[in-house]
């Protein structure tokens, strides 16, 4: 067999470790890290794409499935399709940037068809391509990722960067949890596509992602934006894993006498669901869809359907206990802050993409569902993978640079007592998961909150680097740490409610507050507020 | 959580070890052992990608459950997922099924 030259080269393989030398590093093999990986060997790049899990299976894509924003290029169709959020996103949103991921979506999902992707064809033979099944879309990256030369390292969890002399970024390490050993990728540039930070509450296939990506680049010097607009609650059977809101907008919602709560709805009444589920029992009922309603349910989300025919439960006739499973980043905005249009973040080298760049630019302060974020994964990754290409042709030859590894928390020892990842991530559940704490924020509870999640973070970047078996978990503790401290920073810097990030003490949205809020910083948190573009130029012109 | 891994069925490929994403499973000199129940996150996967229908993964995502595998298999439940996506030779025309776009705009 001959090597394609545009492989990633495999340095050596001495034992406990193995050794790549590549030009682009992709971290997280979901749609984004996929898309990223794919462009960057399109432009040229010897890639290397190393995923926590499968790539294939491994993140909210590929168990879940998404709808997609595709829509047709009529003007008047992206004028329409523009629009229609802008008020549920607090006017966040950049329109400049919303045509550009428009008609990335719409390039990337025609090449899916041209795949082989099984897209449906409706009644009149035209093809729709705004839905796509999870499993399916996520097995053909995987194929398309191995036939561009990409080296694909699963179940290989990222541990921390690598940086050179001046800054810019190396490569990265980490762990390959099957084989026993660790990995380390030399790169001349790496994409960020980790996911968003779910802080493992078991929404549908969602545990993967811990935000380690956030914390691998803030240990770098990485910004962040938006992270206020990180708490996303989906609704799922009280007992099941199955977060899929969409067929609730067809539910009734009943309390535990079977009495229908006023207002509680899926879209614009699941705040009224959330504090009735800190009275007692809700329970929903799809009895608002018809029979030919229910048959296309059926064919279009299997996966909806899961919990309900193995516990018997008929949805359409008998009501269920539901549940709000906290969604974090994942279906929140926030995430790393994108620079320019290639999708580069602050430090030199490295690119982020999916949910782990921020979606302001097209979502505003509100994401949810709505097929904008697996829009934002594919024209992301896209510009990700080939910015990350050009960084690395332009740095040129990197032979014999000296890189540091940036990692902090979990991998060093000081104090004698190892870092509980298991127990550490409880903690932080108990801070980020409560309605009271995050859904409805108020500035007393959010102060509390994170004096509790300071000193824990305190206790945390003391603690020894626990053994092998266990390093994992504290990597992944460190990140929701860090995440959950970063959410609610911002949280309290913005004094209003706007888009999902709703303040009981300031009920309502404050045009004082019209810009965005970066934030990062490790032992120190810090927040500071970054204007809207489109008002920076207005400055600018005056 | 997975619950099932069906001796008679299984004929240990290990494709179920490779794709489960938070890596549940270990493999063995036979067929594969539930090592890290607790770390299942009920994606229902794992027996998407059983080519044999030799797993069963119970809806119940925080608790374990007790389950008759004799039972589950006389229902036809091992394998249903992946005869609803159209995974199986006879449900192939189910692939591209995908009614979403009727349903959204709702
Ligand atoms: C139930 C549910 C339904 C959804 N429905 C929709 C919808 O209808 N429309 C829509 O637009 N969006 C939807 N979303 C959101 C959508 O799934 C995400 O926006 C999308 O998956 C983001 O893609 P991604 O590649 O950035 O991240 P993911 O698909 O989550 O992939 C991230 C990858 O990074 C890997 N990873 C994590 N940490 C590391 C590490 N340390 N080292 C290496 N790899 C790592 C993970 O294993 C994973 O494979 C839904 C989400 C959920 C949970
Ligand atoms: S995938 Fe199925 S047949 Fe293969 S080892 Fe796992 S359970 Fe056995
Ligand atoms: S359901 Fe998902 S997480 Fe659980 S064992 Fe199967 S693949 Fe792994």
């Amino acid at each position: 067999m001959t090597i394609p030259s545009s492989r990633a080269e495999r340095l050596s393989s001495s034992a406990g470790s193995v050794v790549f030398d590549a030009d682009v590093l992709v971290l997280g093999g979901g749609p984004a890290g996929t898309w990223a990986a794919i462009s960057a060997a399109e432009h040229g790049a010897r890639v290397v794409l190393a995923d926590k899990g499968f790539c294939g299976t491994s993140g909210a894509t590929a168990a879940a499935g998404t709808g997609v924003w595709y829509v047709d290029p009529a003007p008047e169709r992206r004028e329409a399709a523009m629009a229609s959020r802008e008020k549920l996103g607090g006017h966040l949103q950049d329109r400049r940037w919303m045509a550009r991921v428009l008609d990335r979506t719409y390039a990337q999902s025609n090449q899916l068809a041209d795949w082989g992707y099984p897209y449906p064809v409706d009644e009149d033979g035209k093809p729709q391509r705004n839905s796509l099944q999870g499993p399916e879309y996520m097995r053909l990256m995987r194929k398309r990722t191995k036939q561009a030369g990409v080296t694909i390292l699963d179940h290989s969890p990222a541990l921390e960067l690598l940086v050179d002399g001046s800054g810019v970024v190396a490569g990265a390490t980490g762990l390959r949890r099957q084989k026993g050993d660790r990995w380390t990728v030399n790169a001349k540039a790496v994409v960020i596509a980790t996911g968003g930070c779910a802080f493992l509450s078991k929404t549908l296939g969602s545990n993967v992602l811990t935000g380690d990506g956030y914390l691998l680049a803030a240990e770098a010097g990485a910004e962040f934006t938006s992270m206020e607009f990180s708490n996303a609650y989906a609704i799922s059977p009280a007992f099941g894993s199955v977060t899929k809101t969409l067929f609730y907008s067809w539910a009734s919602f009943t309390d535990e006498q079977g009495s229908v709560i006023p207002g509680a709805s899926s879209k614009g009444g699941r705040s009224v669901i959330a504090r009735a589920l800190r009275k007692g029992a809700v329970y929903a009922q799809l009895d608002e869809a018809d029979a030919e309603t229910q048959k296309h349910m059926r064919v279009s989300q299997p996966n909806f359907f899961l919990p309900f025919d193995r516990t018997g439960i008929d949805p359409f006739t008998q009501r269920f206990p539901i549940t709000l499973r906290l969604e974090g980043t994942v279906r929140g905005t926030g995430g790393l802050r994108i620079l320019d249009d290639s999708c580069a973040t602050t430090v030199p080298g490295l690119y982020a993409a999916g949910d782990a760049a921020t979606r302001e630019l097209i979502c505003g302060g509100f994401t949810g569902g709505g097929s904008h974020n697996a829009a934002w994964a594919m024209s992301s990754g896209y510009w990700a993978g080939q910015g990350a290409a050009e960084f690395a042709q332009q740095l040129g030859v990197t032979v014999g640079r000296q890189v540091f590894r940036r990692g902090t928390v979990g991998l060093r020892s000081r104090s004698g007592r190892p870092l509980q990842g298991g127990a550490l991530a409880q903690s932080i559940q108990g801070e980020v998961f409560p309605y009271e704490l995050n859904y409805f924020r108020e500035a007393g509870r959010l102060g509390q909150s994170l004096s509790r999640l300071d000193a824990l973070w305190s206790d945390a970047s003391v603690a020894d680097a626990p053994g092998e078996q266990e390093l994992l978990r504290a990597r992944e503790a460190a990140a929701m740490l860090a995440t959950a401290r970063w959410m609610y920073r911002s949280a309290l810097a913005r004094q209003e409610s706007r888009g999902m990030h709703r303040r009981d003490d300031y009920p309502e949205q404050d045009d004082r507050y019209l810009h965005y809020v970066t934030t990062g910083g490790l032992d120190e948190v810090w927040t500071s507020a970054r204007p809207l573009p489109s008002l920076q130029y207005a400055e600018a012109a005056e | 959580m997975i619950e099932v891994i069906d001796a008679e069925r299984c004929t240990a490929c290990d494709i179920c070890v490779n794709v489960c994403p938070t890596n549940v499973f270990d493999k063995t000199d036979g067929i594969p052992r539930i090592a890290r129940q607790g770390d299942c996150q009920t994606c229902f996967l794992c027996e998407l990608y059983c080519p044999e229908d030799a797993l069963f993964v119970s809806p119940f995502a925080d608790t374990p459950q007790q389950l008759d595998v004799v039972a589950l298999k006389e229902a036809e439940v091992l394998g249903s997922y992946r005869r609803a996506v159209g995974w199986t030779d006879e449900s192939r025309h189910l692939r591209d099924a995908d009614r979403s776009y009727r349903l959204f705009g709702h």
